[in-house]
């Protein structure tokens, strides 16, 4: 790769490039001035760099990705500066003494016929319908400049006749999604289509970049590298905290250098205005549906002209849509909008959204990236806003045009989540975002990624290594652990050495890899990418339920979680899609509903979320109730709840955490407060379970919220030395015990062996049903996990379950912080602080652990146990 | 820990959380669907699942009839996952198998997937046997059939219990049959409400779910259909 790639610089928009005359009288007859950014993007693309660019939503980001290529593919010199690539001196003179425009188009449209072929630009989106809309607002640009270049789009949805042309006549720019260039790399077109690569653009990198997704992205990259050196990157990202880990994932990696992509910022915009809803009405103790605030939030849509309604989960989505509706006396267009919803469903909201006839839209993360639609002028923010980067991007949704504010409510649902509200509000005033968590590339992925290079052609296994630890996820890759996957890839990996003869990979006499057999080669593609979805069923609504036998034919509102249907019997009623619904029974893959009979619907289940509270947000909530100066801005109501806490038990310094023991009924509690989220607290609660029951306690139970953990038991927990109850040393066997048993890491299991390749996720000739994978995973989780503990898969599926599932990078951070600064209060009954955690007693669902009690509890031993009269 | 018993046709029966069926009175113990070498049979065709089925599976066994102490082990037929499978089990597996026989009777049944386990491996083989009241067979007989033990359909049932529904492997009875669960270590499972079971038991039926720690009888009542 050329030296030029690797640059620590960073520039604030440099001015000193210029576009080319076409170019400049096109930005012209639009009435725009191009941005100093998207010079600057010229300029390096002239020059041969990659940058990366980070810039709010809209304001013309993509268009400057696309620029640089456009002049190239169009035949004009971009910045007449001295670095500039031009192929031959004389033009780049004829180009600074010429400036009129006919000629330049005759003799562009000479040089792109004399271009060699391939895809010269390779634009890469996480989302398809991105990489469609971004195809369609290109053409204006490409027709309107009699720009000689093909523009086309290749998704899940292209034309099998479509795909085949793109192969064989590859486009000038392609747009497509990162699993789709997993599948063209995986063949022996790869070299043909990607030969005489320019540039790859990388959109919502931000979004992309930390995931197995991005892992894949970047193992694909580095092929790219491989088949066309020296071609350039541009990532396009929203503003992040550190760019730095972005830069290097753009650029190739070499061991012991740190190699940078140049990063260029955009302005920063307007500083967006945000408030926090200060509502009249009581701020609710507990909960998440904000109920309280529904007029409020209806208020606000009124005096907006469209308004973005986010909500974290899809059950509070459902929740407010339908309650919003229950209270809109003037019938105003709002719609709902989440992942689960039928595709059919979606398009139509997002078709009115995008012709301004909706008021509003409730929605999930589904619409956190995406189409840009100018017209929202209100972002509202319902429930904890986890993160500032998240909330940030959410409220980048509004306002697109640069220099105006975007205006942002935020919506507390319950006391903790006012002052989550407060801190997410000082950190978007100030600008300031949550860092990312450093992560390494995902070893099922690599796995993946190694059958489809086997696929494409025969490799040798030192020059693939060496491939894999130039994409930066993958730098400190040991090349053990690369052995322990190509093993793995080959015959399964396994200590008993049985399927030699089953080999998928086979070494030539040269000692190269190749695939054993075509029907491989068959099945990679049809399992290639790294979204596992978790088992969904159709909700399919009917006039009548005529029983399990019948065969239906109502309409398909959407696909739920399996796991959520479980839960419901016959006759209870849910939300979904915006109506109430009574759920019959499973038939098939289908849940069958009835339309529900109006009135309060059972909602059976809160999912708390994804996303956990962000590290940065949490330390300011606890800056906040560490000091009372900043609670100016909170209500009334929170601030009176703050000081009774300070006057009954205490409220703790910054770095110190409070653990408060009082009993209640015949119980003994324990509730401490270390703002570190749900999933991190959840570890937190069962491994001190754990221990408690080792020392006698006698614990009953636990609930985590995304602020503290309430444990109760039969015995009191005030005279334990708390210093040695949250000792680090949890971390070790108590955390190796329980995370065997866990179904969490069942369930991490079952996605690493999917992605890997183990279990199947479709057969050539039928589609297997996530229920089926399932049940099977869990079979071969125990036989594996009992007869060979060390697999590399089983190491990949604890790696994931640790960071994802059970946050204990964040529980060992918790720990080490506390130590020495846990702060002891007893208590002869409950404080303030603790109130939202006994609330949510009872309302948490059950934890997986507790299946075998269920099991007894609901078996007849326990009625014929009561029943016994001897 | 309290044993799940039984009856059937008169015999009374003991089901246990291995999977396995115990006959305190004629010290029978019986197992169904092994599907030994399941995990090379999905090999052949590429899809490398761990080696270890067949291993984990007859140390299950292994560990029943320590714990037991049987005169005599059926095995319901589906020995194997498919016909080579005997020609594909490991010299460990052979030797536990070979073990299990020591002064005990071995009967292998012949399921729909078996060739004739007994050629390669020693014991008995027949199409089915009867002991005293009780007759062992793979595949259920359509319609009524006292005293049957049959296996072949791999029974699970879902538990609707407080706070989720739980599917498990189950023994299913009326009283006068039972159908027992898959014993191999990659066995799936068809829900007891799946038209195959319906003529097996045309008026009522209980499930003996198989937990963690025991096994749990439920009423078909108490169960729900997948």
């Amino acid at each position: 790769m050329t030296s030029d790639m690797v640059s620590l610089a960073t520039i604030d928009e440099p001015t000193n490039a210029a576009l080319p005359p076409l170019f400049a009288a096109w930005f012209a007859s639009r009435g725009w001035s191009p941005r100093p950014f998207q010079l600057a993007l010229v300029e390096a693309g002239a020059k041969g760099q990659s940058v990366l660019l980070t810039a709010p939503t809209g304001g013309g980001k993509t268009l400057a990705g696309f620029l640089p290529s456009l002049i190239e593919l169009s035949g004009a010199e971009a910045a007449p500066s001295t670095a500039s690539r031009s192929p031959s001196p004389a033009k780049a003179v004829e180009e600074k003494e010429g400036g009129y425009v006919n000629p330049v188009i005759a003799r562009l449209k000479a040089k792109a016929a004399a271009r060699p072929r391939g895809v010269h630009t390779l634009y890469l989106s996480p989302l398809k319908a991105l990489a469609v809309d971004i195809a369609r607002n290109l053409d204006a640009p490409a027709r309107e400049m009699q720009l000689p270049v093909k523009i086309e789009t290749r998704t899940g949805d292209t034309s099998v006749h479509r795909r085949q042309r793109q192969r064989h006549s590859p486009p000038d720019l392609l747009l497509t999604t990162p699993e789709q260039l997993a599948l063209l790399l995986a063949t022996g077109d790869a070299q043909r289509m990607f030969g005489n690569l320019r540039c790859v653009i990388l959109d919502e990198l931000h979004a992309l970049a930390p995931s197995k997704r991005g892992d894949l992205l970047s193992l694909d990259l580095a092929r790219l590298s491989v088949i066309a050196p020296g071609h350039r990157r541009v990532g396009l990202s929203a503003t992040v905290d550190d760019p730095d880990p972005l830069r290097r994932f753009l650029v190739p990696q070499a061991r012991g250098e740190n190699r940078m992509a140049l990063h260029i910022r955009g302005a920063p915009g307007a500083t967006p205005n945000v408030s926090v809803l200060a509502s009249d009405e009581d701020v609710p103790w507990a909960g998440h549906m904000a109920r309280h605030a529904l007029i409020d939030i209806l208020q606000q849509i009124k005096s907006a002209k469209t308004a973005l309604v986010f909500v974290n989960t899809r059950m509070q989505a459902e929740f407010i849509f339908q309650q919003l509706w229950s209270i809109n006396d003037e019938n105003l267009p709002i719609a709902l909008h989440h992942g689960s919803l039928s595709p059919e469903q979606r398009r139509k909201v997002e078709a009115a959204m995008a012709t301004g006839t909706l008021r509003a839209v409730v929605c999930t993360s589904t619409l956190d990236l995406g189409i840009d639609w100018g017209a929202v002028d209100l972002v509202i923010n319902v429930g904890a806003p986890k993160g500032a980067s998240r909330i940030a991007q959410r409220i980048g949704r509004s306002n697109h045009r640069m220099n105006e504010p975007s205006r942002a409510l935020l919506v507390p649902a319950n006391r903790f989540e006012v002052l989550e509200c407060e801190a997410a509000r000082d950190a978007l005033m100030h600008g300031e975002l949550d860092g990312e968590k450093p992560r390494h590339g995902a070893l099922d992925v690599l796995a993946q990624h190694v059958l489809g290079m086997a696929v494409s052609s025969p490799f040798d296994a030192d020059a693939l290594y060496g491939e894999v630890i130039s994409a930066s996820p993958y730098r400190n890759l040991p090349r053990a652990d690369f052995d322990k996957v190509l093993d793995y890839v080959a015959t399964g990996g396994y200590a008993l050495r049985a399927y030699e003869r089953y080999a998928k990979l086979k070494q030539t006499p040269e000692g190269l890899w190749r695939i054993a057999n075509p029907r491989i080669a068959q099945r990679y593609r049809l399992n290639a990418g790294t979204i596992v979805e978790v088992p969904m069923l159709k909700v399919r609504v009917v006039r009548n339920y005529r029983g399990p036998r019948a065969t239906y034919t109502g309409r398909v509102l959407g696909q739920v979680e399996e796991w959520f249907l479980q839960q419901l019997t016959q006759g209870d009623t849910f939300l979904f899609a915006g109506q109430i619904l009574r759920f019959e029974g499973i038939v098939e893959t289908d849940a069958i509903v009835t339309p529900g009979p109006p009135g309060n619907p059972k909602i059976p289940s809160f999912e708390g979320g994804k996303f956990p509270l962000s590290t940065f947000l949490a330390r300011r909530v606890r800056e906040m109730i560490a000091d009372s100066k900043r609670w100016q801005f909170l209500p009334e109501q929170v601030k009176e709840w703050l000081a009774i806490q300070r006057l009954r038990s205490l409220l703790p310094r910054a770095d110190q955490m409070l653990v408060e023991t009082f009993p209640r009924g015949s119980r003994h509690y324990l509730v401490c407060y270390p703002f570190d989220g749900r999933l991190c607290h959840q570890s937190l609660g069962m491994l001190l379970t754990r221990r408690l029951e080792r020392i006698g306690a006698k614990p009953l139970g636990f609930v985590a919220s995304e602020y503290s953990l309430a444990l109760w038991a039969l015995r009191p927990m005030y005279h334990l030395d708390m210093n040695k109850l949250f000792d680090e040393d949890m971390l070790g066997d108590d955390l190796d015990a329980w995370l065997a048993e866990s179904a969490l890491l069942k369930r991490s299991f079952r996605q690493c062996a999917v992605i890997a390749g183990l279990i199947e996720k479709r057969h050539p000739a039928e589609e297997k049903s996530g229920r089926q994978v399932t049940f099977s995973s869990d079979l071969i989780y125990d036989v594996l996990r009992s007869h060979q503990p060390d697999h590399i898969l089983l190491q990949a599926a604890y790696e994931d379950a640790a960071a994802f599932a059970l946050d204990i990078n964040r529980l060992g951070d918790l720990l080490r912080r506390i130590k020495g600064n846990i702060v002891l209060k007893r208590l002869d009954r409950v404080s303030p602080l603790a109130v939202p955690a006994l609330l949510d007693i009872g309302k948490v669902p059950v934890g997986m652990e507790a299946n075998e009690y269920l099991l007894a509890e609901a078996s007849e031993d326990l009625i014929a146990e009561a029943m016994k009269v001897d | 820990m309290s044993e799940t018993k039984f009856a059937v046709n008169g015999a009374t029966l003991v089901a246990d959380r291995s999977g396995a069926l115990w006959w305190p009175d004629e010290r029978v113990l019986v197992v169904a669907d092994l599907h030994l070498e399941k995990g090379s049979s999905f090999a052949r065709t590429g899809q490398l699942l761990p080696p270890y089925d067949s291993r984990a599976t007859l140390s299950r066994l292994n560990l029943a009839v320590t714990r037991f102490e049987p005169k005599t082990i059926i095995c319901l037929g589906d020995n194997f996952h498919d016909r080579e499978g005997p020609d594909r089990l490991d010299a460990e597996s052979k030797g536990m198998i070979a073990l299990l026989q020591r002064k005990r009777r071995l009967v292998w049944i012949e399921g729909n997937h078996d060739a004739a386990a007994a050629v390669v491996l020693g014991g008995e083989s027949a199409p089915e046997i009867e002991v005293g009241p009780l007759v062992f067979r793979h595949e259920p007989h359509q319609g009524r059939a006292k005293g049957e033990l049959a296996g072949h359909l791999h029974p699970v049932a879902i538990a609707v219990t407080r706070a989720r529904h739980l599917r498990r492997r189950c023994f299913v009875s009326d009283g006068e049959r039972c159908v027992l669960p898959a014993f191999g270590a990659y066995t799936g499972g068809l829900d007891v409400f799946d038209p195959a079971f319906a003529p097996l038991f045309p008026e009522s039926f209980q499930a003996f779910l198989i937990g963690r720690d025991r096994v749990y009888p439920f009423a078909h009542s108490s169960l729900a259909a997948e």
